[in-house]
């Protein structure tokens, strides 16, 4: 009854004929696809192989995360070099905002990553090659010039390497000379001295130590100082691997030594940006700055030549300043690139001293790390700075960088700041970390 | 009905006339068009909707970092649940303030909403000037808002220390930050209530005014006894405008600073957790289906009271 035909005469035939086209069509289709992709497939192995052979050229894409003007413009100035090198090759560079690249690392390796992207050393490059989302690229370092230290900062946990190293810059305590000299203040050599030179620098009506926290990561910086100064590298590494209690009596003198120092730190420094406690450095109302070196950025060129640092002081002479935090930054290569023989071509020119030269001629706050970087070109600061590196025995890479991703943001930022609103609180700051470490630290 | 209709008669007719209820009266074609219509969206909802909060409802009960196949996917039971409940610090203080931004937007913004709304609707001079000053917040986005308002409230650099020379740390200090980032909230949230209620006002009988005037009531009075129970419908998109505007409050602190210190919510603690380096899923999902339930409380109570309504 239904199907009386009077009203729609070709209706059904010809939807009819639409379903059965449409699934001709789709069947077709997805036979076309799955040929397509295995083709694909061939191809880009066989690329992969043939890459290996020695020849080579294309396009190899890069994802960076150099989304401020200086270290852009330092990193294309490289890759120009690179280009203009090999002629076969072109570069492609997609560059993220430096906070969204760090937040959507993990969607980007599992979709459809560059042939090589800018990442960290340390457990945060470990992390993703366990992952199985970074390639091994151990055949680059054969050619690789560089010290045991950055091999070892390259290498993931089954020995293999995953990681160039490009530069990297101390943490250390900031200050003006010309300030310095004004006042007749000189660098305390240990902690006594420093608390001294910040009761001194009170009364001058100065600022005696710069602190800025509203971003969480900063006072990671202070908090490992401490620690590997009061406790030693080993404990501290250990701490971030999970094998040490955060509520153990170590990390309650670390918080307590602190809490000692923060009447001399500037205040309000929850609603402080990096940049704003610069500033103040700059403008003489701050005495010193415990920060990384890329604080510079902060200064004028002219200012600069008024700009140095020195380690921050010994608290146990057991450990000296035997330690120091030195993040290094550099190039992975994703798993499975499009153009591996570019994406190595392009790594293994990136490790040289010649692209690091270029480098830091266009962003003077790093050092490099190849064995022969020209120091000539270094200015005073860079060249203190790579001495300080490689007079210090053991360098840690940054809180972040050491421990898990899991919880050195959702857990650490979040307790340090708990601790900077509440500094008696250091039972309470430790118990909460310790249950949290052990949720988290599982697998 | 084919049957009744004589077979002569063109379909024109037969689609014309009054049609009874139920589907024998649809013609395949109808039939098919109506479930191609209701079925597709149906199909984007259930396949948008639904499905991803069961998922995430599931994936409350596990331990997962999002990479790798399912088989990574590790079952933990109610452990996520415990966690937060106990040893995951920021999340009481996130209820507090999701509960305590409900409270501001219903008690203070909500009401100054109505109040200027009132105001703008007398047709003072230069009502139209207020108008759209009041407005603009409204179509700035909220991260916008954010850093327009950090530009005010910054500590060393910010509008109001300078201003006054005061030394109040407007974002950091835990006490007060919230507060601080409620009067951006609001300023934003007030514009958008007003025009609401504006609208609804231009609704409102002139006549039925004029009666209450001749009654000699007073302003006031009118406002109570007459206008305010007009503005019924209105009062009811406001109140639903306000609970979701809250409990999905998000930008704002986000751009402040992540969410941390004293400005935490719900939102942004899911999104720590699931977006970042090393998500962790299974947590965050446990988080959302808290909101979720807390967003479920709410729209339940709502729909009750309509259908209660509907009923009498």
């Amino acid at each position: 009854m239904t199907r009386t035909p009077g009203p729609h005469p070709f209706g059904w035939s010809s939807l009819e004929l639409d379903r059965r086209r449409l699934l001709k069509g789709a069947l077709l289709g997805a036979a076309a696809l799955s040929s397509g992709g295995l083709l694909t497939a061939c191809g880009s192995d066989d690329s992969g192989s043939g890459g290996g052979g020695g020849e080579g050229g294309g396009v190899v894409s890069i994802g960076s995360n150099a989304s401020d003007a200086t270290p852009k413009a330092a990193y294309q100035a490289m890759f120009d070099q690179f280009t203009s090198d090999n002629a076969d090759y072109t570069t492609k560079v997609n560059t993220v905002d430096h906070n969204t690249f760090q937040e959507q690392i993990n969607n980007y390796l599992q979709g459809k990553p560059d042939d090589v992207f800018t990442w960290f050393a340390g457990n945060r490059m470990n992390f993703f090659a366990q992952q199985g989302l970074a390639g091994d690229i151990s055949d680059v370092w054969e050619d690789v010039d560089m010290s045991e230290a950055f091999k070892k900062a390259s290498t993931g946990e089954d020995g293999k390497q995953y990681f160039i190293p490009v530069y990297n810059y101390p943490w250390a305590v900031f200050y003006r000379p010309s300030l310095f000299e004004e006042k007749g203040y000189t660098v305390p050599k240990t902690l006594d001295e420093y608390k001294a030179l910040g009761t001194q620098m009170k009364a001058d009506g100065l600022t005696p130590i710069g602190f800025a926290d509203k971003d969480g990561w900063p006072a990671m910086g202070t908090f490992d100082i401490l620690n590997m100064r009061i406790n030693g590298f080993e404990f501290h590494q250990n701490l971030l691997a999970g094998e040490e209690a955060w509520d153990s009596k170590e990390v309650k003198e670390v918080f307590s030594t602190w809490a000692e120092l923060l009447p001399l730190h500037e205040e309000n420094a929850l609603g402080r940006t990096w940049q704003e406690a610069a500033q103040n450095l700059v403008a003489k109302k701050s005495g010193t700055y415990l920060l990384g070196s890329f604080l510079g950025q902060q200064f004028e060129e002219a200012d600069r030549e008024d700009l140095d640092f020195f380690p921050f002081p010994e608290v146990n002479p057991e450990h000296g300043t035997d330690s120091i935090d030195a993040p290094i930054d550099g190039f992975m290569m994703s798993a499975e690139p499009e153009n591996e023989a570019g994406a190595k071509a392009l790594l293994r020119f990136l490790a040289t001293p010649a692209a690091q030269d270029i480098y830091l001629k266009s962003d003077p706050n790093n050092v490099g790390t190849a064995n022969g970087v020209s120091t000539e070109g270094y200015n005073a600061l860079q060249k203190k700075a790579a001495e300080l590196i490689g007079s210090t025995d053991n360098i840690a890479q940054f809180l972040d960088r050491d421990t898990r991703p899991d919880f050195a943001s959702p857990v650490v930022i979040p307790a340090l700041q708990q601790f900077l609103q509440d500094p008696k609180d250091i039972d309470g700051v430790t118990k909460s970390l310790q249950q949290q470490a052990k949720s988290i630290f599982v697998d | 009905m084919s049957v009744a209709t004589p077979p002569a008669v063109p379909a024109k007719t037969a689609s014309a006339a009054p049609r009874r209820r139920g589907s024998r009266s649809f013609s395949p074609r109808d039939r098919r068009i109506l479930i191609l219509m209701a079925g597709v969206p149906l199909l984007l909802h259930v396949g948008l909707v639904w499905v991803p909060s069961l998922l995430s409802v599931v994936l409350s009960f596990t331990r997962w970092n999002g990479i790798g196949g399912l088989g990574t996917i590790e079952p933990v039971g109610l452990e996520n649940y415990s966690q937060i409940t106990t040893i995951y610090t920021p999340f009481w203080p996130a209820v507090q303030n999701n509960l305590l931004w409900l409270a501001v937007f219903l008690l203070i913004a909500s009401p100054l909403g109505l109040l200027l709304a009132v105001l703008l609707d007398k047709e003072i001079r230069g009502s139209r000037f207020y108008q759209s000053a009041l407005y603009l917040p409204v179509v700035l986005s909220l991260a916008l808002v954010g850093f327009i308002w950090q530009l005010i409230y910054s500590p060393d650099q910010g509008l109001i220390n300078n201003l006054f020379s005061s030394d109040v740390d407007w974002f950091g200090d835990q006490s007060i930050n919230i507060w601080a980032v409620l009067v951006a909230a609001s300023w934003r949230h007030v514009g958008y209530i007003m025009v609401l209620y504006l609208a609804g006002l231009k609704g409102v009988d002139m006549a039925q005014r004029e009666a209450a005037k001749m009654d000699g009531a007073t302003e006031v009075q009118t406002f109570r006894h007459v206008v305010f129970p007009a503005l019924r419908p209105i009062n009811v998109v406001v109140l639903v405008v306000t609970v979701i505007e809250s409990l999905r409050a998000f930008d704002l602190v986000y751009v402040i600073n992540r969410g941390r210190n004293g400005l935490e919510l719900l939102s942004v603690l899911i999104t720590n957790n699931i977006i970042g380096e090393a998500s962790r899923i299974g947590f965050g999902s446990a988080i959302a289906v808290m909101l979720l339930v807390i967003s479920l409380g709410f729209i339940v109570v709502y729909l009750a009271q309509t259908f209660r309504k509907d009923a009498a």
